[in-house]
């Protein structure tokens, strides 16, 4: 990247079970509003907006149509990504990029407590030779967790301990929908969902919403007296057919992260990198993701966190906001990531703050079994 | 935090038909499902790979795929699981076991059901066979599921 895109303004709202007290627009207006305060900027300076949502979740199509008020969007350039906010916000860092604006604004929503979220993820499978074997992501996460678990030999205890250190790490972020002292015998009696996944193995499902307010590197310099520049943005696609996948492999993983870092400079990401926010759904995704991410070698994900690296006080915080298994919008998590990657290196994350962060990275994925991926790396 | 007021919730319902066109190579696909109890392939010209289920091209090469080659009907278990959970879109009540199958002669694997839903008889590695339905339409559960071999 010859100029750098700022991040100069975010918001969030606390995930929750339900948040039927509002209207999907009354959420996004006060996520909007609160990023633009945020940055310092009024509707009449945004030039663009890209939405983030996923239809069969909104129980609508074209549901963006719905925000375009909402959002400020009238009379203005505004775009859509059905699917991750992280996305979302690659596509508004390239509206800049691109020239097109020098002020964007990404907004994601969902409500999981509208639908039947397992039911909803069966129509992300191909309607000729998945979607009618009853595939959800719970059971195509749990063939990749169990092909993952018995390559590298790791126990259904290793992944509670994945939970135990989100949940307890939890209780520090007050936006969490779940957050409590927690041990591995607790996650280990949690009903067995689909083995080898049970129900605290998996996050749960939020409503929530995210925005965050992104300026060329003059707007955000003009504007913002701590921006926050993106300085590496890598993604990266895989098949959609499961058994066209190594489940255990996740290439694009490694591929969007090895692009991310190249181009933020970065060699070694344990000594550079702060702290990291994944969006692992499940808790073996936040060993597989942080090994193929390259925070430590293959089948070395539970070694990494048992000898405390990512613990919030360790030398690659992972989640230090309890992550997806505190709180899950889901086609939001990826945005709420980066958000709590803005605030990290803002000094800004409170009772969750990791000591002297200045460069975090930001991951989302998006499809099936980390099908698509999104790693963006954020500092002062 | 937001003022907690018990708003109005509005109940709706999704619930619309679909036509989903297979195409000429699932088609041809499901009629051999159908018609012959075959399950068929696609080689590759370039990698050489027999891709399951045939494929109008092969996504490495980005070439179209040419000859149609016959694989399983025994394979073996790459990953599986039993789902416990009850769901309306299961096709049967769950525990149901899912699993991605290496037939044999095929280079990429097939997902599909396991009559099998005792976790301590599966493995990877272990044999599975295809049984068919009896009743075909040519669609994917033409195969009912797939049998410890
Ligand atoms: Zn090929």
């Amino acid at each position: 990247m010859n100029l750098r895109v700022g991040i100069i303004g975010v918001s969030q709202t606390k995930y929750e079970t339900n948040k039927s007290y509002q209207a999907i627009t009354d959420t996004v207006f006060e996520v909007v509003q609160e990023a633009m305060a945020d940055a310092g900027v009024s509707r009449e300076d945004v030039d663009s907006i890209v939405t983030s949502s996923v239809d069969l979740w909104d129980g609508r199509t074209a549901s963006n149509q719905m925000l375009t008020d909402v959002v400020g969007a009238i009379m203005k350039s505004e775009s859509r990504v059905a699917g991750d906010g992280l996305g979302a916000t690659f596509q508004g860092m390239m509206t800049i990029l691109c020239g097109a604006s020098d002020l964007t604004l990404v907004v994601s929503q969902c409500r999981g407590s509208m639908g039947d979220p397992y039911g909803i993820s069966n129509w992300v499978f191909d309607p000729i030779f998945q979607q009618p074997l009853g595939l959800d992501y719970l059971s195509a996460a749990a063939l990749q967790a169990n092909h993952y678990m018995k390559r590298f030999e790791i126990t259904q205890e290793d992944c509670a301990r994945v939970v135990v250190k989100n949940l307890n790490d939890a209780q520090n972020n007050p936006q969490a929908q779940v957050a409590k002292e927690t041990t591995t015998d607790d996650v280990m009696h949690s009903p067995m969902w689909a083995y080898p996944i049970k129900e605290m193995d998996a996050a749960p499902v939020s409503d929530g919403a995210c925005a965050i307010v992104l300026a060329s590197q003059k707007k955000a310099k003009a504007l913002s007296k701590n921006p926050v520049w993106i300085l590496g943005a890598g993604c990266c696609v895989e098949a959609h057919y499961l058994g066209d996948r190594d489940l255990t492999e996740g290439e694009a993983l490694a591929k969007a992260s090895k692009k991310a870092y190249e181009m933020a400079g970065i060699h070694d990401p344990v000594k550079e990198l702060d702290l990291a926010e994944v969006s692992a759904e499940f808790s073996y995704q936040e060993l597989l993701w942080t090994e193929l991410m390259g925070f430590c070698g293959r089948g070395n994900g539970i070694k990494f966190l048992e000898q405390g690296m990512t613990s919030a006080e360790g030398a690659l915080p992972v989640n230090p906001s309890g992550g997806m298994i505190a709180g899950n919008p889901v086609t939001v998590a990826g945005l709420t990531r980066l958000v709590e990657a803005v605030l990290q290196v803002r000094g800004k994350a409170e009772a969750r703050q990791v000591q002297n962060a200045k460069m975090a990275l930001a991951h989302g994925t998006t499809g099936c079994c980390g099908q698509g991926q999104y790693v963006m790396i954020v500092g002062n | 935090m937001s003022d907690r007021f018990k708003g109005m919730v509005l109940e709706g319902k999704l619930d619309l038909p679909f036509s989903y066109s297979a195409g000429r190579t699932a088609s041809r696909f499901f009629i051999e499902l159908r018609d012959h109890q075959r399950i068929m392939g696609k080689r590759c010209p370039r990698c050489n790979r027999v891709i399951v289920p045939a494929q109008l091209f092969c996504k490495e090469c980005f070439t179209k795929t040419d000859d149609w080659v016959e694989v399983g009907p025994e394979g073996t278990l790459i990953t599986f699981t039993v789902v416990y959970r009850k769901e309306s879109h299961h096709p049967k009540d769950a525990p149901l076991a899912y699993g991605i199958i290496r037939l044999d002669g095929a280079d990429t694997s097939l997902v599909h059901l396991l009559a099998e839903t005792d976790v301590a008889q599966l493995q990877p590695g272990r044999r599975v066979r295809a049984v068919f339905s009896k009743k075909r339409i040519g669609h994917i559960l033409d195969i009912n599921h797939f049998e410890m071999a």
